[in-house]
């Protein structure tokens, strides 16, 4: 143990601890912005410096470790003024026009200022001028950068995939896409981790939520729209709510406020994508020499793009059936609108998602098959959402709770944990365990693919047949995973793999908290919801079942083939269609 | 009022002398990867502050020049390729009308630029960023980015500064396993750019690793690898062959060194007296390279009845060529192959093998300003020469002999005669030689490599009575046998691509003095590491070579002022006569102060944030 004090307090904590985490342990919080524990800690922003008494030079607490007998003042006046100096220099190289920022009111910098009091910058503005693509799905604004480094960490470290770096020299130093390319040359997926560890606004989606208001206000449209699951665990983040007060039924009811048609659930497609993929693994598996092994969930575009850029050759290993965004789009155009007595062509559908990479999805001219424009005509983020209902001051804790629509707002247990890492595997051998034996599990039998764990394996016995299964989230676990495949280190015969630390619940589209990881407290949310379902199979969600019924005939058939599937080795990776 | 005052300097004056000093040594310690058009606007600002504001081209057109600088750098200006045209007419201009110096040498700065790191302009006109070269490179470790080898400096100062020696030397040893022939003799490449230099001087970087190989008792190396069965030939064993070995035999590769001398060490045998490095400390660093099961066969000539290179290539699955720069080059005058003409190279070859010739009483001149004429130099002397003289066409400050090197001659009463250049060798009817005649120069014109161009001062030429002339004016390789085998040879050396492979024929790789001419030690240690690399992924293997040591965190402290440590030497009167070795290592207080001088750059700036080490390659 080392004995130091902090402004007076004395303190003993393990050796190796930064002063930042010694001083949070007697309750004193030194102001930081652009460290991120364990993936930046390079003392760049210089606020949270200390003073170490005895020494000229101040220290940065994140990046330097106790000393036995060292005496640490957070607030000297040599602290204070310093501290101040640094922010405004920061403010000075920041486009500070907050009233137009998409993180005003939840942005560390806007905070740190403010409490710091600084009600003047003294310094002339050299913030740089803006050049991006406004059609990218992923936006940067340069005039807001304030060079923390964040995003190329999270990019380096946590998704593998060096799409930023430092770029420039001296004061024009500022991130820049790797190697020079564009961000459209960029392999980049996608995935949105770099916006949600940002902490201010230079990093967001594309704002789609003008074509929204618009298809609302536009008579000859209907407005049907589908919520993800791992939406419903975080909505109510930025819209000021508790937890418990941010259920299912006041997210119905905001958007049907908003003026929204239809709600149904995704959750509904998702039983449905286990339908068809369940159903292609068993054929795989049966007739295992005419498959290249493992097979991939295909759920998930920022791991799409991630394999069609780093690992072309194992395209045809993902599954073919579609994402449950698209399995909904394609069902919305063809049988559910027939089912509303509603035109095709007159359906503007939305989908409501964790995600920043569905904004492509969506746009890819080869996942569109059900003849009547786009599956899925607009993609959102629950971030954007969110803004929405604050635009239409709708006050959601007042909301009454309301149901989906009817029918295809029915889903299963197994369909809500798709939002959590390991829910696609579990709803999956749920439905495969039925499929094979005839007879349901134990829904809770096939727990060990749930946690954090970047990387988790399980074996199951199935009537004697052993299924070996890995799920991966985070693109740096799977390159980790299919390095490892491709070495022969490893054998599976199905894989999920998740972009998103955590799954979707952590997605890029959430809402955003500086410094906090919230996917794995959204993902217990997911697995509460499907812990007291009724329905927690797949294949006994009775609109499902009717959906084969009246319309698909049987998972795999001609018709579902056509309406489900996909060919991904044609799927462009072009992300600014429209 | 009086008539006239003695010149005093007021403390502005006082003040802006030592903020000169002080840029200057910032200059110095530019690391590379600084964007150039950046630099070059910067200077122009500087230059421009030196205008005395008389003419219009210097007063008006430097400003101007610097404000098109910075619209080209300016992210938030948008500019077209049309400024590139503007920039230069205006630089012209000013070059071509400015009234002195102060204008014409800035305008040629910015020309220079202009022709020199075009692409830079124009990326940032076009993409308002640097170009990618210059990107990849940005702010790296300096001392790790200049040494050759990319030995991990602040590491193992570091490991000194908390007495860790022995891992001090095994961190080195990941890419340098001639730890203790580098800390006596390295040039050390890498101190010219330590950050340092911004607060003081630079780490006696050098001085720290002689501390630890002093203090490190025996290291052995590490472990090797599984076997794969691979054959490497080596052929040369100078260092950089023995580093090649070296690295592939850890790699698991079954490696022989094939030598055309009679004991392993190149030029670090048959080249550096014993004085600047003892043959016992040069076999420290060989034992363990041979101990990681390196075979060595000696008196071995490639190409002769032993072994045909096709051979070779039958028997190995791949063949690192390094065989150095042995031959020497001629003098070209009158008589230069009397008796008592002798090349450096097989002087100081014949003294590897313990032939010592002797000059006692004996008048000698050297030819030549580099490393090896003052190394000859001082061996004549300490083989009881009367009177030894260095001849040099320049000036002494154009030698290529490291300052050091030279301060050292001189010191132990070697004579610098420099502008002369050597004419004819008188000899006597036997044919030994009696003396040189040398013919005055000047200093002329600076030639393309910044160096003034000797030019005949048209004075009478002077005689030099000499019985013995040692003309070390460069040395060659003899690559021959190569050449007839197909190897690519340009200019007497073997052409390679960076990756030290011989393109168009396989299985062969090749480095050091033959493929660069005659170099550092670090360079050819440089050379073997990169074919070890290059040679281990051609027989398709991915071995990395690490070593697993912790790097202690950097002390606290604030950075003040200190003084550099400097290595003591013998007295010259003393040390002038014997081939003991004349350098004396720091103590561990010295080598505490000195180590704890480095700044870390590993762990701050730039370092803290892309990692600051390769912990493998």
């Amino acid at each position: 143990m080392v004995k130091l004090t902090i402004d007076g307090i004395k303190v003993s904590v393990k050796e190796g601890t930064t002063i930042l985490e010694a001083a949070k342990e007697v309750g004193i919080h030194i102001p930081h912005l652009c460290f991120l524990k364990d993936i930046n800690e390079i003392g760049a922003c210089r606020v949270c410096i200390v003073e170490n008494k005895g020494m000229n030079t101040l220290l940065t607490a994140c990046n330097h470790v106790v000393q036995p007998g060292m005496e640490i003042l957070t607030n000297s006046a040599k602290v204070r003024a310093t501290r101040k100096i640094n922010v405004e220099l920061i403010l000075s190289d920041h486009d500070c026009k907050c009233a137009t920022c998409v993180r005003s009111g939840n942005c560390s910098l806007q905070t740190i200022a403010n409490d710091l009091g600084i009600l003047h910058v003294p310094f002339k503005t050299i913030a740089e001028k803006n050049r991006w693509s406004m059609k990218f799905p992923l936006i940067r604004d340069a005039s807001k950068c304030i060079k923390c480094m964040r995003c190329i960490q999270v990019c380096d470290k946590i998704q593998g995939l060096n799409v930023w770096n430092v770029s420039g020299s001296g004061y024009r130093t500022t991130v820049g896409v790797a190697q020079n390319r564009r961000i459209q040359d960029a392999d980049c997926s996608l995935c949105g981790q770099c916006v949600t560890h940002c902490p201010v606004g230079a990093l967001r989606e594309r704002n789609d939520t003008d074509a929204m208001f618009r298809a609302i206000a536009d008579p000859d449209k209907v407005v049907v729209v589908q919520v993800a699951p791992a939406v419903r665990t975080a909505w109510g983040e930025a819209v000021g709510l508790y937890k418990e007060e941010a259920t299912l039924g006041r997210m119905v009811s905001a958007l049907k406020r908003m003026g929204v048609d239809y709600v149904f659930d995704t959750t509904y497609s998702a039983d449905l994508t286990i339908m068809e993929e369940g159903s292609e693994f068993i054929e795989r598996f049966t007739h295992k020499d005419q498959y290249s092994w493992p097979m991939f969930t295909s759920c998930c575009p920022g791991w799409i793009r991630f394999v069609k850029t780093q690992y072309p050759e194992m395209v045809p290993n993902l599954s073919t059936a579609k994402s449950p965004q698209q399995m909904f789009g394609a069902m919305i155009k063809t049988y559910i609108a027939h089912k509303l007595g509603v035109d095709p062509d007159k359906v503007f559908s939305v989908s409501i998602m964790p995600c920043m990479a569905k904004k492509y999805e969506n746009n890819v001219p080869e996942v569109n098959d059900a003849g009547h424009g786009k599956d899925v005509d607009l993609v959102l983020t629950t971030r954007e959402i969110a803004r929405m209902i604050r635009a239409d001051h709708i006050a959601a804790a007042d909301l009454k709770e309301e149901p989906f629509d009817d029918l295809f707002g029915i889903g299963s247990g197994a369909g809500v944990i798709f939002g959590a890492t390991g829910g696609v595997m579990e709803a999956a051998l749920r439905s495969a365990h039925f499929l094979i034996t005839g007879k349901n599990p134990d829904p809770d039998s096939f727990r060990r693919v749930r946690g954090m764990d970047g990387w988790k394996e399980a074996v199951f016995g199935i009537q004697g047949v052993e299924v070996r299964v890995a799920v991966a989230s985070g693109l740096g676990n799977a390159r980790k995973l299919m390095e490892a495949i491709k070495k022969g280190e490893v054998k599976y015969d199905f894989v999920e793999i998740m972009a998103c630390p955590g799954g979707c619940a952590g997605g890029g589209g959430q809402p955003i908290h500086d410094g906090v990881e919230m996917a794995e407290e959204r993902g217990q949310i997911l697995y509460g919801l499907d812990r007291t379902a009724n329905l927690r199979f797949s294949h006994d969600n009775p609109a499902v079942l009717q959906t084969y019924k009246e319309f698909l005939e049987a998972p795999l058939s001609h018709r579902a083939h056509e309406l489900l599937h996909t060919d991904l080795t044609t799927w462009t990776l072009d992300a600014e269609l429209e | 009022m009086s008539r006239l005052d003695i010149k005093t300097r007021d403390k502005a004056q006082m003040t802006v002398e030592g903020l000169y000093r002080d840029l200057e040594r910032r200059i110095i310690s530019s690391p590379p990867g600084l964007c150039p058009v950046d630099m070059a606007q910067s200077f122009l600002k500087m230059c421009h502050a030196q205008t005395c504001g008389k003419c219009v081209p210097c007063r008006i057109g430097l400003g101007q020049l610097s404000n098109l600088l910075e619209e080209v750098l300016d992210l938030s200006v948008d500019t077209t390729l049309d400024i590139i045209p503007l920039i230069e007419e205006t630089a012209k201009a000013i070059r071509d009308s400015a009234d002195c110096a102060i204008g014409t040498e800035a305008a040629k700065m910015v020309l220079r630029g202009l022709d020199g790191f075009r692409d830079d302009y124009i990326e940032h006109i076009v993409n308002h960023r640097c170009t990618e070269s210059i990107q990849r490179l940005k702010q790296p470790v300096p001392c790790v980015e200049l040494c050759p080898a990319g030995v991990d400096v602040p590491g193992y100062t570091a490991l000194v500064l908390e007495g860790r020696c022995a891992d001090a030397v095994r961190l080195i040893r990941k890419d340098n396993p001639f730890p203790t022939v580098c800390a006596l003799i390295c040039e050390h490449p890498c101190e010219a750019r330590c950050r340092r230099n911004l607060i003081d001087a630079p780490v006696n970087i050098r001085g720290l690793k002689r501390y630890a190989v002093d203090n490190c008792g025996t290291v052995p190396a590490p472990e090797r690898m599984d076997e794969t069965g691979k054959k490497i030939a080596v052929i040369g064993g100078g260092p950089s062959g023995l580093t090649a070995a070296y690295y592939l035999s850890l790699m698991g590769h079954d490696v022989t060194i094939y030598e055309k001398r009679s004991q392993l060490g190149g030029m670090l045998r048959y080249g550096i007296p014993n004085y600047r490095l003892p043959r016992e400390r040069l076999q420290e660093d060989i034992d363990v390279i041979l101990s990681t099961g390196v075979k060595a066969v000696t008196d071995w000539d490639i190409g002769g009845e032993q072994m045909a290179i096709e051979e070779l290539k039958e028997k190995f699955d791949a063949i690192y060529i390094s065989i150095g720069a042995h031959t020497h080059k001629s003098i070209g005058i009158p008589n230069e192959f009397a008796h008592g003409v002798i090349p450096a190279v097989e002087m100081l070859r014949a003294i590897g093998d313990d032939e010592m010739p002797n000059f006692e009483d004996k008048e000698v001149v050297v030819i030549g300003g580099g490393n090896v004429a003052m190394d000859v130099a001082r061996t004549a002397n300490r083989l009881g020469a009367s009177k030894v003289s260095i001849v040099y066409r320049r000036r002494r400050d154009d030698m290529t002999a490291l300052p050091d090197e030279v301060e050292g001659a001189v010191a132990e009463g070697c004579q610098l005669l420099t502008l002369k250049a050597p004419e004819k060798i008188d000899i006597d009817k036997e044919g030994n030689v009696t003396g040189l005649w040398v013919r005055p120069q000047i200093a002329g014109e600076t030639d393309k490599a910044g160096r003034p161009r000797p030019m005949d001062a048209q004075a009478s030429a002077e005689f030099i009575p000499c019985q013995i002339i040692i003309s070390a004016i460069g040395q060659a390789a003899d690559t021959t046998n190569f050449e007839h085998y197909g190897i690519p040879i340009k200019r007497g050396s073997i052409v390679t691509s960076t990756s030290s492979q011989v393109e168009k024929v396989p299985a062969f790789f090749a480095g050091g003095d033959c493929v660069t001419g005659p170099s550092t030690v670090i360079n050819a240690i440089a050379a073997g590491k990169v074919a070890a690399a290059n040679i281990d992924s051609y027989l398709g293997f991915h071995h990395s070579i690490e070593v697993d040591i912790d790097i202690p965190e950097p002390r606290y402290g604030d950075k003040n002022p200190t003084g550099r440590v400097e290595m003591k030497l013998r007295q010259a009167g003393e040390r002038g006569s014997d081939f003991g070795e004349i350098e004396i290592g720091m103590t561990c207080e010295e080598a505490c102060q000195e180590a704890g001088r480095c700044l870390r750059c590993d762990h701050y700036g730039l370092g803290s944030f892309k990692g600051g080490r390769v912990e493998q390659w």
